[in-house]
């Protein structure tokens, strides 16, 4: 199999996100930044789904020079072979739909894995615009059944399961009220839920390993897409503070509280 | 006149998925802001009933979409024949609730009639041609005003921050169509609900959640969540544990509850739960550690062995009745 994953980067999750005082940015001072947890769970999925059925995973980042420190960590993880899309500049998810759309169709993946949503923009979108945009089928939410402490989960069984012709796969999505399972006739669009793996770390050899292996650099232009935005976030502010509360010294007063303060009971 | 189509849900158990009338209401909003009409959108195998409990929804018009091919949803049956409908209508904007399904659906729909998109929005802004959309980032600590620059917009609501829309409103006119179904590359295989006799999370008055403090014995959130048929929620820590279903997770990446009360029972507040229970109207902490994150949100702590605290609680409670 061959398998196209995305690596996003993004402010680590730990990161105190604080608004610029006149609203057009964030405080870039002090953050770190990491491959999109979501994208993480993917390189995994994708790296179980290669072991066990042969293959190679590709993975690919659109940024400036610095998303080539994910593609390295996604490379360290054990992926083969990374793209890096040279775009320094705002993007919208139809540019980046419309970008990966392009790699897809010059790499011709089995399956693309993204991530549900990137933790930045909380959007949740580009995987579907990309399946649409291929005219493939999407999985979305792709997540498992067995709790992560599993046996299953230690022998590294991938979740997105193979049908056994080779020309589908099965995933199991996270849905409200419940879990609903599809079958996507290859090649699909599958997007990663939490619960999907837990990413392996990266090993020492591995860290090694990936310094000399290939980044391919592309750039809009040479994939012949229009990047401009057509999302424009005018203004960021940070949302209105909580008012500090109380602590109560016993549950009698809490109720007390809740009963004639908060008219809640 | 600038038309606003809501795409209403049907839950696979027949009825209408109640964020939906939250879903309507901001597209109420944005009709009356963009001075336009507001219209429904309902697709099924069987829509008929839950189009007639959006008929007093105060739209212009539902419209009606059965066909076999539409009895499990999928995006790629669902969006085509909604993008013929928007199309006919010529829709400059289509939105829906932020649920599991208007998350994987609205994308890419928005793709097929090439639109920009918002997702999960708070708030609406402006009037006429100039409409704004106000959507949370980074897990709820940034708010940003957005401009969609397509001609089509497409957005998702997050139900907490919008009234159900009420009934009692001169009836709309329900219009049938006839959807248009493609072949599908994608096969339903199964769907395996998570039966609960609670309130459903997104729609409680009461939320009570549990954290990695309870070690995994929810038996004493369950027992107040009875007493005052509240619903329950976790943190992610609990789901991955594998110590509750997966759509109790309440946060960033789970689900947005907004409810009267929130009791947070061993959780210590990281940024990625706070995102999902932020707006509730009352919390309320229990946590052991005095300086747990939690304590800095809820309006009423307690630092206590949740083990102690829910009994008594219940205790207290029963006292009132
Ligand atoms: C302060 C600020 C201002 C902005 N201003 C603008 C603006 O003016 N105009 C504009 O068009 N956009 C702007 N953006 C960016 C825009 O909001 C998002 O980048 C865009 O909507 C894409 O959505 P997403 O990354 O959240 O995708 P999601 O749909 O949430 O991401 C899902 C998945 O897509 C993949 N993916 C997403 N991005 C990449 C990537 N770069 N490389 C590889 N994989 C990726 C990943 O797998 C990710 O997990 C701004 C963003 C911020 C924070
Ligand atoms: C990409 C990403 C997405 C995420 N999405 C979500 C999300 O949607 N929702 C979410 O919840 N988290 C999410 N998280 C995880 C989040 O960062 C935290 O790890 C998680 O919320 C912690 O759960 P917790 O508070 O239950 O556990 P902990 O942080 O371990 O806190 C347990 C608390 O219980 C207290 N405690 C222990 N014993 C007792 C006792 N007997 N009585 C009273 N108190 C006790 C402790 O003092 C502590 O404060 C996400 C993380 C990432 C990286």
């Amino acid at each position: 199999m061959k398998i196209l994953v995305t690596a996003k980067r993004v402010e680590d999750p730990e990161s105190k996100i604080k608004v610029k005082p006149d609203g057009s940015g964030i405080v870039q001072e002090g953050l770190k930044y990491k491959i999109n947890p979501f994208d993480e769970i993917g390189v995994e999925e994708g790296l179980r789904l290669v072991a066990k059925h042969q293959g190679e995973v590709v993975v690919v980042s659109i940024g400036g020079k610095e998303v080539q420190e994910q593609l390295r960590h996604a490379l360290a993880m054990g992926a083969h072979r990374a793209v890096w899309v040279n775009h320094t500049g705002p993007l919208d998810q139809l540019g980046i739909a419309a970008l990966i759309q392009k790699v897809a169709e010059k790499e011709k993946p089995d399956l693309v894995i993204l991530g549900k949503q990137s933790i930045d923009d909380d959007q949740n979108q580009v995987g579907q615009y990309l399946a649409e945009f291929l005219g493939w089928g999407q999985a979305t939410f792709a997540s498992k059944v067995e709790s992560l402490e599993s046996a299953e989960e230690k022998n590294k069984e991938p979740a997105v399961k193979l049908t056994a012709d080779k020309k589908a796969v099965q995933v199991v999505r996270e849905v409200d009220n419940g879990l609903a399972t599809l079958e996507c006739q290859l090649p699909a669009v599958v997007t990663t839920d939490l619960r999907l793996n837990q990413p392996r770390y990266a090993s020492l050899p591995g860290i090694m390993k990936a310094k000399s292996k290939p980044i391919e650099e592309l750039t809009p232009e040479k994939l012949g897409v229009n990047v401009t935005p057509q999302i424009q976030v005018l203004k960021l502010s940070s949302p209105p503070a909580r008012k500090a509360g109380i602590k109560v010294p016993d549950v009698a007063t809490l109720v007390e509280k809740l009963r004639n303060e908060a008219k809640v009971v | 006149m600038p038309i606003v189509l809501i795409v209403a849900e049907q839950q696979p158990d027949g009825h209408l998925r109640k964020a939906s009338l939250n879903a309507i209401t901001a597209g109420k909003q944005l009709a009356e802001k963009a001075g336009g009409e507001l219209h429904i959108a309902i697709l099924g195998k069987d829509p008929a009933k839950v189009a007639d409990e959006l008929k007093a929804t105060g739209a212009k018009a539902v419209h009606v979409g059965a066909a076999a091919e539409l009895e499990h949803y999928l995006a790629e049956t669902y969006a085509p024949a909604l993008a013929t409908l928007a199309t006919e209508l010529k829709a400059d904007y289509v939105g829906m609730a932020s649920t599991a399904q208007g998350k994987d659906l609205m994308p890419r729909l928005a793709a097929r009639l090439k639109a920009a998109m918002a997702t999960d929005i708070t708030g609406l802004n402006g009037s006429g041609a100039d409409i704004t959309f106000t959507r949370p980032m980074w897990a709820g600590n940034v708010f940003a005003e957005v401009k969609l620059t397509t001609p089509v917009k497409v957005f998702t609501v997050r139900a907490t921050e919008f009234a159900a829309a009420a009934g009692g409103q001169a009836a709309a006119e329900v219009k049938t169509f006839a959807p248009k179904v493609e072949a599908s590359k994608t096969k339903f295989v199964e769907f395996k609900e998570v039966k609960s006799a609670r309130p459903e999370l997104t729609e409680a008055r009461v939320v009570i959640s549990g954290g990695r403090g309870t070690k995994g014995d929810f038996k004493e959130i369950e027992a107040l969540a009875d007493d005052l048929g509240a619903a329950v929620g976790a943190s992610r820590a609990v789901c991955d544990a594998g110590w509750v279903p997966n759509d109790l997770q309440v946060g960033q990446t789970g689900k947005v509850v907004a409810p009267a009360l929130y009791i947070a029972a061993g959780i210590s507040g990281a940024i990625q739960h706070l995102a999902g229970m932020k707006s509730s109207k009352t919390i309320v902490a229990i946590n052991k550690d005095a300086e747990a994150p939690i304590f800095q949100v809820a309006d009423y702590g307690i630092v206590a062995d949740l083990f102690k605290v829910l009994p008594e609680l219940r205790a207290e409670l029963a006292k009132l009745k």
